[in-house]
């Protein structure tokens, strides 16, 4: 019951078992999130450090929570808080933490790669809470596991990702777990914002998300980062509601029910239409509770990896 | 009075056609003898090669020696040493210092910090910046740089975006016929990226620079070089689509030239999959596809010159997030052993031809001295054992910094050392 490697880094090469066993895990630690009491021992003397050089509230959050649940000691280190402002280098900044003997560390940094980086660096089990445009893989796990819920199985579903796929390491991620659980993958966004050879990884590319939507069983919209429009990506946020924004009318197109994700925080009635976000057949709010599900599994199992 | 005798040489001179296994005698820093069998004077420093390769000294036309500036990188001293150990008699080198070289005092002060270094066996050409400061805005004195000494213009680092200011500098610098060098990048297209744009910077999350930039630039050069004439040379070319621009200019009898890196021969795109920052350079890491046309440019003569752009940066400016580290690697100390394990082991080149683009094409196209192997000639000489294996080790650099992605690697053919401006240096 032990994990292949003691790093969670990415999604990329992770084998279907390792995420099965992190997804049946997480069955277990969310029945603890039911109990009156919400708190196992699991972690007791563990320390963790919450490595965040980008600001983050709710991955942030939800590591913390799990890691309070999971009996851990932990340290919380911000980027605008922390000696970076004095110059000096991640390196030093990690090492040092490090020499305080930590278990585990939890790295959010703007640079891909830097969660690699870093379990070069020390010794720690790395955990990588989302690398600049590249990985989030405890975001996809939760995102996996939520479908998992809801639909029992992910052999032959249709998920398609929609947004902006070329800045977003959700994507990556979940294109990455989906697969790997025998999905059928799709990605639908402005073409500006679909990034170069995706196809290659063995998914579909739309740009039209009214030709896509009858064919899929849930869509997870990512958050459309409205600095994306400064730099010209594309016209106005107006158009992009219009082309892009998953609406009520758009659903009900669709010939069955489409279940929605978002990793959150939401723009309403941009990407997504209000009474979208609050329908049945949302799951935004089960994606929250899964996700501390789903880190708790996730630093139990890397605790157990020799 | 200085006599040299360096025994058992497999003498290479391809612009005599040359390649004869002989002594060679050398007084005073000129070559005196050369046949077999010479007998050592009384005085003279003997060596014996054991049939290595001894060839025209080997210029490296794209150096960056970050002095004035940047000494905690590297310093005139150290690197040329560096040149040394790596086989070259000379090098050029890049005005991205602080200041820039962009008046004739920056100039005087290498060219006298470098006479003091090795009793000036390196020679040093400087290149002078195409616009003031290197912010593309107008063009430097160049006519009295090139008084100076400097043997061509470039804004290396950056491009020379503009296109009237490129086309001032082409005119302007046909007065004295110097070449303008161009760090080719449409940087409309790249900012902020950090590798070669496609699928490998799609998979790794990271923004791409696509290969169209750096033929987008040459293009653009080309053609106001058609226009309004000057000599226009690509620095680092890295593109297979840049490449067939300038095999065209070629065949239509423009003064196009171009040089090659020894990564960009080398190595592909996938070597950034590791993230380890001394896979970043600019123009980055291509794809295959790239790497074998580069291959083919320099076998069928589009490619001129393989010139290493050594980039020292400091161990810790290089052990960071791969995202803020600098671009560039070393490359003097490497540049023989992969030219000779990627080109002539594998047949893509001659030795003769690899010889010609160390030192016939750059001299060339810099305006130098022709250097031959001749009785009364000047002894400016390479000399490099092409058989012997040897593993890449950061620790025996002279550099003063160590970055590069080819430590560990396994390479045939060493530099063995110099003769230049009466002196010698022997590994």
């Amino acid at each position: 019951m032990s994990l292949t490697s003691r790093h969670l880094l990415g999604l990329q090469g992770v084998p279907r078992d390792d995420i099965i066993k992190i997804l049946d895990s997480a069955v277990s630690f969310k029945e603890v999130l039911d109990r009156p009491i919400k708190k196992v021992p699991t972690l007791q003397g563990k320390t963790i450090v919450n490595l965040f050089f980008e600001s983050s509230t709710r991955t942030r959050i939800s590591f913390e929570l799990a890691q309070r649940r999971l009996s851990a000691d932990i340290v919380n280190f911000a980027a605008s808080t922390s000696s970076l402002s004095k110059g000096e280098t991640f390196k030093d900044t990690a090492r040092n933490i490090e020499a305080m003997k930590i278990d585990m560390v939890v790295v959010r940094h703007q640079s891909a790669g830097a969660p690699h980086f870093l379990s070069r660096i020390v010794e720690a089990n790395v955990i990588n809470a989302g690398d600049g445009r590249h990985e989030h893989p405890t975001q996809a796990l939760l995102d996996i596991f939520t479908l998992r819920e809801k639909f029992g199985m992910l052999e032959g579903k249709h998920v398609c990702i929609v947004g902006d796929i070329l800045h977003s390491r959700v994507a990556l991620s979940n294109i990455y777990g989906l697969l790997a659980m025998g999905a059928r993958v799709s990605v639908c966004g402005p073409a500006t914002m679909i990034p170069r050879g995706i196809e290659k990884l063995g998914i579909e590319v739309y740009y039209n998300i009214d030709d896509v939507l009858p064919q899929v069983d849930a869509l997870n919209v990512l958050r459309i980062q409205l600095e994306r429009q400064e730099g010209g990506l594309f016209p106005s946020l107006r158009e992009y509601h219009q082309y892009f924004g998953i609406t009520r009318e758009r659903l009900e197109k669709a010939d069955r029910p489409v279940t929605i994700l978002h990793p959150g925080p939401i723009n309403r009635d941009v990407e997504l239409s209000a009474d979208v976000a609050d329908s049945e057949h949302s799951v935004i709010l089960q994606q929250v509770l899964n996700g501390v599900a789903i880190r708790m599994a996730v630093l139990y199992l890397l605790s157990q990896v020799k | 009075m200085k006599s040299i005798l360096l025994k058992d040489a497999r003498i290479i001179d391809p612009s005599q056609g040359l390649d004869t296994k002989a002594d060679l005698q050398i007084e005073n820093g000129f070559i005196t003898g050369i046949s077999a069998g010479l007998q050592a004077q009384k005085n003279s420093e003997q060596y014996d090669l054991q049939g290595s390769v001894v060839a025209p000294g080997f210029i490296d036309m794209h150096v960056h020696l970050r002095e004035p500036g940047y000494e905690h990188k590297a310093t005139i001293a150290t690197e040329l040493h560096a040149a040394a150990a790596g086989g070259f008699v000379g090098v050029a080198c890049m005005p991205n210092t602080n200041p820039a070289i962009d008046d004739t005092s920056i100039v005087r002060y290498i060219k006298e910090r470098s006479l003091k270094v090795l009793d000036g066996l390196v020679d040093v050409y400087p290149i002078a910046a195409v616009t003031k400061n290197r912010e593309g805005k107008q063009i430097t004195e160049m006519a009295e740089l090139s008084g100076a000494g400097v043997v061509a213009f470039s804004d290396d680092g950056s491009p020379v975006e503009n296109a009237q200011i490129m086309r001032i500098a082409l005119e302007y610098s046909k007065m004295f016929n110097k070449p303008i060098i161009q760090h080719a990048e449409e940087k409309t297209l790249t900012h902020g990226g950090v590798m070669n744009e496609g699928f490998i910077s799609t998979i790794l999350g990271l923004p791409g620079i696509p290969s169209i930039a750096e033929a987008l630039m040459i293009q653009r050069d080309i053609m106001l070089t058609v226009y309004c004439g000057g000599r226009y040379h690509v620095a680092h070319l890295s593109t297979k689509i840049g490449l067939d621009l300038i095999r065209e200019a070629k065949r239509n009898g423009l003064p196009v030239t171009c040089e090659v890196t020894p990564h960009h021969f080398t190595l592909q795109e996938e070597e950034v999959k590791s993230f380890d920052t001394n896979t970043k350079m600019h123009p980055p890491l291509r794809t295959q596809e790239d790497v074998d046309a580069m291959k083919e440019g320099l076998k069928d003569g589009t490619i001129d010159v393989i010139a290493t752009d050594h980039a020292p940066h400091s161990y810790d400016e290089k052990e960071v997030e791969y995202l803020y580290a600098p671009f560039g690697i070393v490359g003097l100390e490497t540049a023989i052993g992969l030219s000779i394990s990627e080109l002539v082991k594998p047949g893509i080149l001659t030795l003769p031809q690899m010889i010609e683009k160390f030192t016939v094409n750059p001299r060339r196209i810099l305006d130098l001295p022709h250097v031959m192997i001749k009785e009364g000639e000047k002894a400016c000489l390479t000399i490099f054992n092409p058989d012997e294996e040897w593993t890449v080790d950061i620790n025996q650099f002279k550099s003063k910094s160590k970055n590069t992605p080819f430590h560990g690697h396994k390479l045939s053919g060493k530099p063995v050392g110099i003769v230049n401006n009466n002196a010698i240096f022997i590994k």
